[in-house]
């Protein structure tokens, strides 16, 4: 049964990334338009979308920088700590 | 004191002692049954606080069984996770692996129950002790290694642990164990600390972490996993609640974790990355201190040992079944083991706090706590971190395993399946619970040590679910848009175990070398200058003595015995001989008186 519903997205691939995209957009939406925003700590948090933009830059920044970071010579061979 | 008590540890103690004696036949049974009774033990202390088990010796009194909230939410969870991980095991024929891993959980127990440094430090040791054999069972040349290396790292911290409890007793002639008093840190609370945090693995004293975890055994991982770190919660959330420097240093662990997770290839190394980042969250939490935040610590740490270990078998059972962990050695293997696909999916989501899952509910009271702590940094770069646990936890490691490109050899998509029955329901009891936990709230908050704290929070907010889904679902547009950038590359990634690696092979060297030659070159010195002087010399007064001494004080008996020798050839025993020798003897005598 799994490797069916698995198959039957990955069969209509296309259409499932615009399914997803119109959820994403539905999200941000909500967000804006139903979200209380009362009890937030900090102004940012008001702006409509904003953990949005945030989520999408922290996986941004995320992988460039540890990138980055393994290619400063962290990352090495496999067989870096054999005799 | 009054009612009767069963320490959780002796059952499983004397469980591990008796199984290796058991025949083969119950064995099985007995694996499930002594978990079920330590837990059953742990659920009769239930409403029942107080102090058990006192026990003089010497001039102090050890006390075995403190019971309270903070205690009963620990041994509740973890007598629990001992029995879904022997579930998971049942399958494992050898004895001793068994006995090892609850000798290592009735350590834990031991550290969450006790009520003095003694008796802590006693159960402490007994835990790095035992847990060391989890290693080890791999029976591979590098977890042979890696077992060394993660005994000599604990047992400096043990070290330090001890030296901070002396210190402490010395100044203070305490022995109990309890708040430490925060607010005047003295260089006793930092060493106990350090003893603390070396064990919950806090950067830079970290590295022992993936190095052994990654080594375990299958089944060793999903209890090591569980024990060492979140014990090490424990002890923190008692008594450094409100240490304000384990707030930046929960942060960078979070983030720390994070980082190594994109880099990393093996996907047991990976989640051990991820262990570092979420027990930053705890860390952080027992530094913030209020008790929202500790009520966050302790409900983190419990959906952790869940999902935590939902992954590790997840993982584990990839590796059981292909013999590999390595990204670049799977791939694509979603119709070849569907259920365990599930099982792992449902650990990410809950490690990532999706809503409904276990780490919505105990992530965000963690989270809030810093918020409301007016502690803005920490908040946002642990939501930061929290992205980065999905990016890693809840996508790459499903998609590099089960879709993505299929980089299976032929053999390894061969072996590729479910693992055994007993895996698959260990594994579903695990994600039962994470959903459970994530779904009805007041099963986890009314555990926790501030219950009525626990009742006013409520994580399901709009605002929050808003927020969540947000930051989750975006981090996911950003996975699949730098897709390429993630495709593991087939490498290591060196981190600070290189000082005490490579500083192990310096010391070697060094001995071996330097050192050896200076012992070789005296050696060879000693000989030509000292030794040969010395039996030359010596060789001379033993002559001396033998000929100079002996001849002079007691050479009759040499002189005597000398002639006898000859008189000896002379005496040949033989009657002819001895007359004719007598005649010509007698013979020469006469001639001789005759001419003379």
């Amino acid at each position: 049964m799994i490797v069916n519903i698995i198959e039957f997205f990955r069969a209509r691939l296309k259409a499932t990334i615009r399914v997803c995209l119109v959820a994403l957009a539905a999200l941000v939406a909500w967000d804006a338009l139903f979200v209380s925003k009362e009890h937030v700590h900090t102004f940012v948090e008001r702006i409509p979308g904003f953990w949005a933009v945030f989520g999408f830059v922290a996986c941004v920044v995320i992988i460039i920088v540890s990138k980055w970071f393994g290619h400063l010579g962290i990352m090495t061979r496999e067989d870096y700590y054999d005799d | 004191m009054t009612e009767p008590w069963i320490h959780p540890s002796a059952i499983l103690l004397i469980g591990a002692v008796i199984l290796p004696l058991l025949p083969r036949a119950v064995r099985r049974i007995f694996i499930v049954l002594v978990p079920v009774l330590a837990f059953c033990a742990v659920l009769l202390m239930q409403g029942h606080n107080g102090v058990y088990g006192v026990v003089p010796f010497m001039k102090w009194q050890l006390i075995f069984g403190k019971v309270d909230e903070l205690s009963m939410v620990f041994a509740y969870i973890m007598t629990l996770m001992c029995v879904i991980g022997s579930i998971y095991g049942l399958h494992v024929e050898e004895a001793a692996q068994h006995s090892a891993a609850w000798t290592y959980v009735a350590g834990s127990l031991g550290v969450i129950f006790c009520g003095d440094y003694l008796t802590l430090f006693l159960f402490w040791e007994l835990m790095a002790f035992s847990s060391v054999f989890l290693v080890w069972f791999r029976r591979r040349k590098e977890s042979l290694a890696s077992g060394y290396r993660y005994l000599l790292v604990h047992t400096a911290g043990g070290l330090l642990l001890l030296a901070g409890l002396v210190l402490r007793y010395r100044a203070t002639g305490d022995l109990s164990f309890g708040p430490i008093g925060v607010a005047d840190p003295q260089l006793y609370t930092y060493l106990i600390m350090a003893g603390f945090i070396l064990n919950a693995a806090v950067p830079p004293l970290h590295a022992w972490l993936p190095d052994a975890y990654g080594e375990a055994t299958v089944t060793g991982a999903v209890f090591m996993c569980a024990f060492t770190t979140k014990t090490a919660v424990y002890v923190l959330a008692r008594s450094f609640a409100g240490m304000e420097i384990l707030v930046p240093l929960g942060v960078c662990m979070a983030l720390y974790g994070v980082v190594y997770a994109v880099l990393e290839n093996d996907a047991r190394r990976l989640l051990a990355y991820h262990i570092i980042s979420q027990v930053g969250y705890m860390v952080a939490a027992v530094g913030i201190g209020t008790p929202l935040a500790i009520n966050g610590a302790c409900a983190h740490a419990f959906a952790h040992i869940l999902y935590k270990g939902l992954l590790f078998m997840g993982c584990g059972s990839v590796l059981h079944m292909t013999g590999v962990s390595k990204f670049t050695q799977l791939g694509g293997l979603y119709k070849k083991m569907p259920k365990t696909f599930v099982f792992t999916l449902i650990g990410g989501l809950s490690i990532s706090a999706f809503p409904l899952f276990s780490g919505f509910v105990s992530k965000a009271m963690i989270v809030a706590a810093g918020f409301e702590a007016h502690n803005y940094w920490a908040g946002f770069l642990l939501t930061l971190a929290s992205a980065g646990t999905f990016l890693h936890t809840g996508l790459k490691v499903p998609y590099f395993i089960w879709f993505g490109k299929n980089n299976c050899s032929q053999e390894t998509w061969e072996r590729a399946g479910d693992p055994p029955r007993n895996m698959q329901v260990a594994m579903a009891m695990a994600a039962f619970l994470c959903i459970f936990i994530g779904c009805y709230t007041p099963y986890l908050y009314d555990m926790l040590p501030f219950p009525s704290v626990a009742a006013q929070y409520d994580p399901y907010t709009a605002t929050h679910i808003s927020e969540t889904l947000q930051i989750l679902l975006f981090t996911a547009v950003g996975f699949f848009l730098l897709l390429k950038k993630l495709t593991p590359e087939p490498c290591i990634s060196l981190d600070l175990d290189w000082f005490y690696r490579m500083g192990g092979r310096l010391f070697y060297w060094v001995a071996r070398k330097p050192v050896q030659s200076v012992d070789n070159a005296v050696g060879e010195a000693w000989n030509r200058q000292g030794i040969v002087p010395l039996m030359r010399t010596a060789r001379f007064w033993s002559w001396f003595d033998w000929h100079g001494i002996d001849t002079v004080v007691d050479g009759t008996a040499r002189s005597v015995r000398a002639l006898g020798g000859v008189l000896r050839v002379v005496q040949s025993g033989s009657l002819q001989i001895n007359i004719i020798s007598m005649a010509a003897v007698v013979a020469l005598v006469l001639t001789l008186l005759a001419f003379v």
